[in-house]
């Protein structure tokens, strides 16, 4: 009886996909195909501009398995996960906040989200495939991890977590957005809720492969995980007033109501993350001033250190209170202003992920011993690999907008339901 | 030295510099300030260090239980066990499997300078195995080793930030995490009693054994209480199988 039932519900799955497919579906494949090649001369030098760095990327990485990574990139014993690591958690965090904003609109069926939805699921993708491509270059034997990941599970790992539940996210993200073109919504709904929870928890997993080290103090502690949840809807923000921004001057457009009043509501919900990211900044330094010795050092380091500048240019004034005060201040109105704002964001973050990874390593292990001839903390400094590397995985996120754009038509097709 | 202890029941004033300092060293050994930085009283050494209740042996049950014991007061820094280590086992020279770290402190009355030799401490609560995604890195069932099954190593190098003893680095020959494994596979397992370095330490500072067997030198001397015994970074909570004491 039960086996009937779910036979016949998977029929049904299957007719509404034949059914949703559109029989002219190749013939507009082939109108989009023309639509991009008929950019303007900006659209296509800034494509190859990004392609060249996908290119200078995919070169500097093979370079680097060549050579050996220990002689690439800068990383040390002591400091083993440098640049190419918080790339790719700058990738993943914003892919994940991109999953969270766009579920707003399409999984929980908040109207005012709905016009940001397909780029924005489009953007998850490419981004988690960005992070997924620089880490590959990181990963000492990426093959074995695909065999061993699979018959020799460790369940206690965060990071196997990590890697499979963010394996499934990007084919539940990758699903809803060709359920979204086809426009079936249900079950487009159905993958985004999927690749919401699958990416939530691969997410704080990701937090947590730090959070669960104790014997790293500054990282250790429920923090993290939580911290990167929040984070990641902060990220999610700041990439959809980016790309959306960018988009429609790509294309040349004008918006609509429709959308001006969805920016509107992304740059409401910026200000609500932007003010729980400054809390959490605020707590996490105050309470690790008055923490073990490695974190006091670690936290010291970011406040007044080599990590200052990181910190109150970057993280904190660029990241966080200069958009904070730039939106409000316009009463989240002025999209171009948002844009201006979303901009700084996504540089900001991407320093509080490399200051996140970095600054947690430079407490020399035996610190507390008082050792001679090693210094107080450790020194890290990316490579020209590694540089390259990172703006290669850049390039790839800009490279796959800018051909989405223009094959997607501004991924205007859906939302509305 | 010895403390004139008629003075201190007169005048303050009459104690020398020197004996006022020697005093406090008394307290600062009881209060364990000077074990090796890790403060650690007397009572917690037990708990910390002691390894012999019914209890302990009921989670560790393995047999032979290997452990070192490093008696630190007798290094000379002569680096015998590091090159001994290095041929051993195959280490490469960007790497290493053991070191001596070196504490100068100025001011301290007497000898200024002490050796730390550290490695792998075989950890019974290993966070580098609890965080490897493949199970490449794994205790040993039978003797509570902490080793690494090479082909199943991706390289990661969660393991290297997990450890709190700096005891993993990537060895590129053999393109997986390297670490001491108490030199297993390249003397124990073919029927030597004693790990690389510990043969080869001159002044016995390095002192290998089995502490699930009451007879064996390292049980005898971290199961008393007259002599402090510490373990590196307690605080990380990895319960280590190497024992740090002063001769």
């Amino acid at each position: 009886m039960a086996d009937e039932s779910t036979s016949s519900k998977k029929s049904t799955i299957v007719g509404e996909l034949a059914r949703s497919i559109n029989p002219t579906l190749m013939s507009d494949l082939y109108s989009n195909v023309i639509e991009f090649l008929s950019g303007t001369r900006s659209f296509y030098v800034l494509l190859v501009l990004g392609l060249l760095t996908v290119f200078g990327a995919s070169v500097a990485g093979l370079d680097a398995i060549r050579m050996g990574y220990r002689h690439a990139y800068g990383v040390t014993r002591e400091i083993s996960w440098g640049l190419i690591i918080s790339t790719y958690i700058f990738f993943v965090v914003t892919s994940t906040g991109l999953c969270i904003v766009s579920s707003i609109g399409h999984v929980f069926g908040v109207k005012n989200f709905m016009p940001i939805v397909n780029r924005a699921v489009f953007l998850s993708v490419v981004t988690i495939f960005a992070g997924f491509t620089v880490i590959f270059f990181d990963i000492e034997n990426p093959f074995r991890m695909a065999i061993y990941n699979a018959i020799s599970p460790n369940m206690t790992s965060n990071l196997w977590w990590m890697g499979t539940l963010y394996g499934a996210y990007m084919v539940f993200m990758a699903i809803e957005y060709v359920l979204l073109l086809l426009n079936n919504h249900k079950f487009a709904t159905y993958a985004g809720l999927a690749g919401l929870i699958s990416g939530i928890v691969a997410h704080s997993n990701l937090g947590a492969i730090f959070g669960m080290l104790h014997s790293r103090d500054y990282w250790y502690g429920p923090y993290m995980p939580i911290y990167f949840i929040a984070s990641a809807v902060m990220s999610g923000c700041a990439a959809v007033l980016f790309f959306t921004w960018v988009g429609y001057k790509v294309n040349n457009e004008k918006m609509d109501k429709p959308m001006e009043r969805a920016l509107e509501a992304v740059s409401k919900l910026t200000i609500l993350m932007i003010s729980v990211l400054l809390f959490f900044t605020a707590w996490k330094v105050i309470t690790g001033l008055v923490g073990a010795p490695g974190k006091q050092a670690a936290i010291m380091a970011t406040l007044a250190g080599p990590y200052a500048v990181n910190f109150w240019v970057f993280e904190v004034m660029l990241g966080m209170v200069i958009p904070f005060v730039l939106i409000l201040y316009t009463r989240f109105k002025n999209i171009n202003v948002s844009f201006i704002a979303s901009a700084m964001m996504v540089l900001g973050i991407f320093f509080m992920r490399y200051d996140l990874v970095i600054v947690g390593q430079i407490v020399p292990a035996y610190h507390e011993l008082g050792i001679n001839d090693v210094p107080a903390l450790l020194p890290y400094m990316p490579s020209l690999h590694e540089i390259i590397i990172t703006i290669g995985g850049l390039g790839i996120v800009a490279s796959a907008f800018l051909i989405g754009e223009r094959v997607f038509r501004g991924h205007k097709d859906s939302g509305v339901h | 030295m010895k403390i004139n202890t008629e003075n201190l029941k007169e005048d303050m004033n009459t104690v020398s510099k020197i004996e006022r300092r020697e005093f406090l060293k008394i307290g600062f050994l009881i209060t364990g300030v000077f074990a090796g930085g890790t403060v650690l009283s007397l009572a917690s050494n037990i708990r910390g260090a002691f390894a012999s209740t019914g209890e302990f042996t009921e989670k560790y049950p393995y047999k032979p239980h290997y452990s070192m014991l490093i008696r630190q007061n007798l290094c000379v820094d002569c680096e015998r066990c590091i090159e001994a280590c290095t041929k051993t086992n195959e280490v490469p020279s960007y790497g290493y499997r053991t070191i001596i770290l070196e504490k100068v402190v100025p001011d301290a009355i007497g000898q200024k300078r002490e050796f730390i030799p550290v490695l792998c401490n075989q950890c019974n609560n290993p966070p580098c195995v609890r965080v490897c995604p493949t199970r490449a890195s794994y205790k040993d069932k039978n003797n509570g080793i902490v080793m690494i099954e090479r082909k199943k190593c991706i390289g990661c190098k969660a393991c290297v930030l997990a450890c709190p003893y700096n005891a993993r680095y990537f060895n590129e020959e053999v393109h997986a995490i390297d670490k001491c494994d108490f030199c297993f596979d390249t003397r124990l397992s073919k029927g030597e009693k004693l790990t690389g370095c510990a043969a080869a330490c001159p002044t016995g500072a390095r002192k290998f054994g089995d502490i699930s067997d009451p007879n064996d030198f390292v049980y005898q001397m971290i199961h008393q209480i007259e002599k402090q015994v510490w373990v590196m970074r307690p605080e990380a909570g990895t319960k280590p199988n190497v024992f740090y004491m002063k001769a």
